[in-house]
């Protein structure tokens, strides 16, 4: 199979046009001595066959329609209503490419201007391009972008330890040829007021998640304090935010933010093992010009009715090459397409609701955790639909039992990324977590630490 | 208003509508913080039936390569085979977590290592990582690996990345992004790097080059080994841009032609959909000397005797066991967790259903159908390489003898009022006035084919007749002609709502 619609004599009546004897005179170019190479991989497949091999593979595999999900860290088990899946299926939308000729991709272009006009709305930002790979490249870009508003004098970027570590890891990978000094998440008990006095004439940016990585809300107003501080040597704050927890609490719009990005995933996206996903970026006017990647801008056509058009391109790669904003070329358009569906499904009040459920719930699940013998919570702190608890059994132990024994998928060991943190559990909690699965959670935990107790004793004996 | 035109989803919002139907609480509830919740929320308030008609109707309002011919050059639009969105969506796949344990997601790191072997072995690489989401992730990751490479050897004074000028503009953009510099190296008169030209640039601050080949203007490098000689002689690296993979799949390995470094599209090359203008995949292949500066992690093969995770496999004794590793000199993570997994599940699918002979015939069908319509269209439209055979795309121009005032932009959107192909790329490569960029890919049939020269002929004849109906083209599309130049100045971003 290889979908060549040509039969035999198409082949030669093409041939005969080109003027030449067999394909391979077209290949006349590639150097003799190493055209057609030995080449080795499997016997093709039909249809029916890889199915059967995929289905078989997929099924080696864990799922969340088979087990309860208690792990977030970044990439989240939320509901995706059916018609997200028949929309994103209209092969008019994923066959097309970039809308580089707007007359016939007004699809594309409509609903990227419509999930940036929701991106604003949810994070009280005046513009939103139409997405980044990810919430960690849109962080990298959110700094690359800092610089640029400093003129590449500002060379100090100010980062809370409690951002997503793989985030921090992809600005420093990115930036690594920019010259930045990257402060504040080498010591992880930064908090917003100590990154404060990290802040001084040479700093381009402030970065803050909100909730942070360990599900932790912060007050507006302490978050409005670190702001001003950046404003007053005229560094950026940005924030990195869950776009469901903006359904429910004060957009960062709200308290200072001059950037909100994150990862869009939670909008109708499902996990992936990791992607694809959407890095959503959404910043003040005053920045619009200066954001990185893709933008729909709304315009008039030669008959005088609306439209839409990708704007502002002088800013890109494939004009203005090495001095573009940044190298990106794409975005990540078929997911935006689904969290704009994902977020007028949803709509003003649906989104409010997740949000309540899932703050709700998470609140159950702490509750009854910390009532656990052996367990605590490692916080004192507001959150979300996600907390760190302290476990009287390594983490790893814990997981492995949950998940052979009572087929549930426990929550991230926190000292894989925070050695400070060694044995305690990220747990989180969203609309898809029945009381059921929570309580047996609960009950998991009981009992694999009391059998485990048991087991010691007897061993002592 | 012509009907055509959609409403934006605000503007059917009333409300108390809503599109979704959710659980009651079944806990109990918790008090919410006051000084942290939010008043209002300005999102639309649909029905389901509205916002799938909203919807639907937009999807009418785009081309896709489901709709007809796509020839866009440079970004081969090839036909999305659908038994791929089948397995993308199997729940086994689509409904892991990324920090799921490795010994419970073991399906889809053997997909995964897999996939890293079929690309080796395609193209002659001796390692891959999957790890970039698109070609120009990719390329930034190439940069940074030659860099790395030459800072490890304590090579610290090369800063330079040549790039010839018919490159894609990702090139010098990702170069810029890692702190290099950009030196642009010209064309000579038969499409191919100036030789001459390159010579003087090679010296001891070179990091690489960075060279698509077949070029942008569709043809095959005709001194590659030389060029290749030329750089590491200088002790530079060469960077292949992926981007034409398609047009010497299974006729040639960019490793054994010279190559040190290359990203893969998936979403070109291996029939992975577009979707708008992404998600796509950009894996990237190094040679053996710098497999260990790859960003990752990367999934590694280990038979369970080695297996140093500590987890009995009781399943499948026998199995060998995968794991993510970071390689270990590794430029870092480019981006959270391990690649854009729902893509490579479609390649994977791909190159699977074709085998050898299918890949092959992939690329021959590819650059008989390009070379086809270049010599059916060679006496319609200048083609200023057209003496050679091209490879998967050429460039035309849009320049036709006794119709001064059209322009490639007029000819590309006559063609969307007939209404059986999306305009080909126009306006690159740069290095062509007036370039009408062509791709048909492998996937179109004969019929197609001359469908499209009937048509492009038509339009060159008009173009001398009627110059107005392309001047005034497109007529028959659900929009006429956009202003550009208004979207920039007078920036409408998002949609706000009417002061009442």
């Amino acid at each position: 199979m290889s979908y060549v619609p040509h039969t035999a004599a198409d082949r030669r009546a093409m041939l005969a046009e080109i003027g030449v004897e067999s394909v391979e005179d077209l290949f006349c170019d590639v150097p003799q001595q190493h055209r057609y190479p030995e080449l080795s991989l499997p016997e093709p497949l039909s249809e029916i066959e890889i199915l059967a091999e995929l289905r078989d593979m997929s099924e080696q595999n864990a799922d969340l329609d088979h087990f309860f999900c208690f792990l977030g860290a970044g990439a989240y088990n939320h509901f995706v209503p059916s018609v997200v899946d028949h929309v994103i299926s209209r092969s008019e939308f994923y066959t097309a490419y970039t809308p580089y000729q707007p007359e016939v991709s007004q699809g594309t272009l409509q609903s990227i201007f419509e999930y940036q006009s929701m991106i604003c709305a949810l994070t009280g930002m005046d513009a939103a391009n139409a997405s980044h790979y990810d919430g960690a490249t849109a962080l990298a870009e959110a700094v690359i972008m800092a610089l640029n508003v400093g003129r590449h004098k500002k060379k100090r970027v100010v980062l809370s330890p409690s951002i997503h570590p793989e985030y921090r890891e992809v600005v420093r990978t990115y930036t690594q040829g920019m010259g930045l000094t990257i402060v504040g998440d080498d010591d992880p008990a930064n908090d917003l007021q100590a990154l404060q006095t990290l802040i001084d004439r040479d700093t381009c940016c402030v970065v803050v998640q909100n909730p942070d990585f360990f599900g932790r809300l912060s007050r507006p107003a302490e978050t409005q304090t670190l702001a001003d501080a950046a404003h007053a040597v005229k560094a950026l704050l940005v924030v990195v935010a869950d776009p469901i927890s903006c359904g429910l609490f004060k957009p960062p719009g709200d308290y200072g933010a001059d950037v909100v990005l994150g990862e869009g995933q939670a909008l109708g996206n499902a996990l992936n093992f990791g992607g694809p996903y959407l890095g959503y970026f959404a910043c003040r006017e005053a920045y619009a010009r200066k954001m990185a990647g893709r933008l729909v801008g709304e315009t008039v056509d030669s008959r005088g009715q609306r439209g839409y058009v990708m704007t502002l391109v002088a800013r890109e790669q494939h004009i203005r090459r090495e001095r573009a904003t940044s190298n990106i070329c794409t975005n990540q358009a078929l997911n935006a397409l689904a969290a704009g569906v994902y977020l007028a499904a949803m709509g003003k009040r649906g989104l409010r609701q997740v949000a309540e459920l899932c703050y709700h719930k998470a609140h159950y699940a702490a509750q009854r955790i910390a009532a656990l013998p052996g367990f605590e919570l490692a916080d004192d702190a507001l959150f979300f639909k996600e907390f760190a608890v302290r476990c009287p059994l390594p983490v790893q132990t814990l997981n492995d039992e949950l998940l052979e024994e009572w087929g549930i998928i426990g929550g991230l060991d926190l000292g894989r990324f925070y050695p400070d943190r060694a044995g305690q559990m990220l747990l989180c909690v969203t609309e898809m977590n029945s009381r059921e699965e929570i309580d047996c959670l609960v009950e998991a935990l009981e009992e694999i630490v009391e059998t485990w107790e048991e087991r010691e004793e007897e061993h002592d004996e | 208003m012509s009907e055509k035109v959609e409403s934006l989803i605000f503007e059917i919002s009333s409300p108390g509508r809503t599109a979704v139907s959710l659980p009651t609480c079944d806990v109990p509830e918790t008090e919410l913080p006051s000084d942290l919740t939010r008043d209002d929320l300005p999102l639309p308030e649909v029905s389901e039936v509205d916002l799938i008609r909203h919807y639907i109707r937009l999807s009418q309002l785009n081309w896709g390569v489901d709709v007809g011919m796509y020839p866009l050059g440079s970004c081969t639009m090839k036909y999305n085979p659908k038994v791929n969105e089948v397995a993308t969506r199997l729940p086994g796949f689509a409904r892991t977590h990324p920090y799921q344990d490795h010994c419970s997601v073991q399906g889809n790191l053997q997909l995964m290592y897999r996939l890293q072997e079929y690309l080796q072995e395609i193209s002659g690489f001796a390692a891959v990582t999957l790890h970039p989401s698109a070609g120009a992730h990719g390329e930034f990751t190439g940069i940074l690996v030659m860099h790395a490479y030459h800072q490890a050897n304590g090579d610290t004074k090369r800063t330079k990345i040549l790039i010839p000028d018919s490159a894609h503009g990702t090139n010098p953009a990702s170069t810029t992004m890692s702190g290099l510099q950009v030196v642009e190296i010209p064309s000579d008169e038969r499409g191919n790097v100036d030789l001459a030209a390159l010579k003087v640039q090679c010296d001891d601050t070179v990091v690489g080059l960075m060279l698509t080949n077949p070029n942008t203007l569709g043809l095959f490098e005709e001194h590659l080994l030389a060029v290749t000689d030329l750089i590491h002689g200088c002790g530079g690296l060469v960077y292949g841009d992926g981007a034409n993979l398609n047009a010497i799949l299974g006729v040639a390995k960019p490793a054994t032609l010279g190559f040190d470094v290359m990203h893969f599209n998936l979403h070109k090359t291996f029939s992975t959909p577009h979707g708008g203008g992404g998600p796509g995949s950009g894996p990237v292949g190094v040679s053996a000397r710098l497999a260990k500066f790859l960003p990752g992690p990367v999934v590694a093969e280990e038979t369970e005797s080695e297996c140093a995770c500590g987890h009995a496999h009781p399943d499948h004794d026998d199995e060998p066991c995968y794991h993510l590793v970071m390689p270990e000199a590794s430029v870092g993570r480019l981006k959270a967790f391990y690649g854009n997994f729902g893509v490579l599940v479609r390649a994977y699918t791909y190159i699977r259903m074709l085998g050898v002979e299918g890949l092959r015939e992939v690329a021959e069908s590819a650059v008989l159908n390009a070379n086809y319509l270049q010599a059916r269209l060679k006496d319609v439209y200048p083609i200023p390489y057209g003496d050679r055979i091209c490879m998967h795309e050429f460039v035309a121009q849009g320049e036709i003898e006794g119709a001064p005032d059209v322009h490639a932009l007029d000819v590309a959107k006559r063609l969307m009022d007939l209404g059986h192909s999306h305009p080909p790329t126009i306006y690159f490569p740069l290095i062509v006035p007036e370039a009408l960029m062509i791709e048909p890919t492998e996937t179109e049939s004969k019929e197609t084919l001359d469908q499209f020269v009937a048509d492009l002929s038509q339009i060159a004849e008009e173009a001398r007749t009627n110059p107005e109906l392309l001047h005034e083209a497109p007529r028959d599309t659900p929009v006429g002609r956009l202003d550009e130049v208004r979207a920039a100045r007078q920036t409408v971003l998002r949609w706000v709502p009417p002061a009442s």
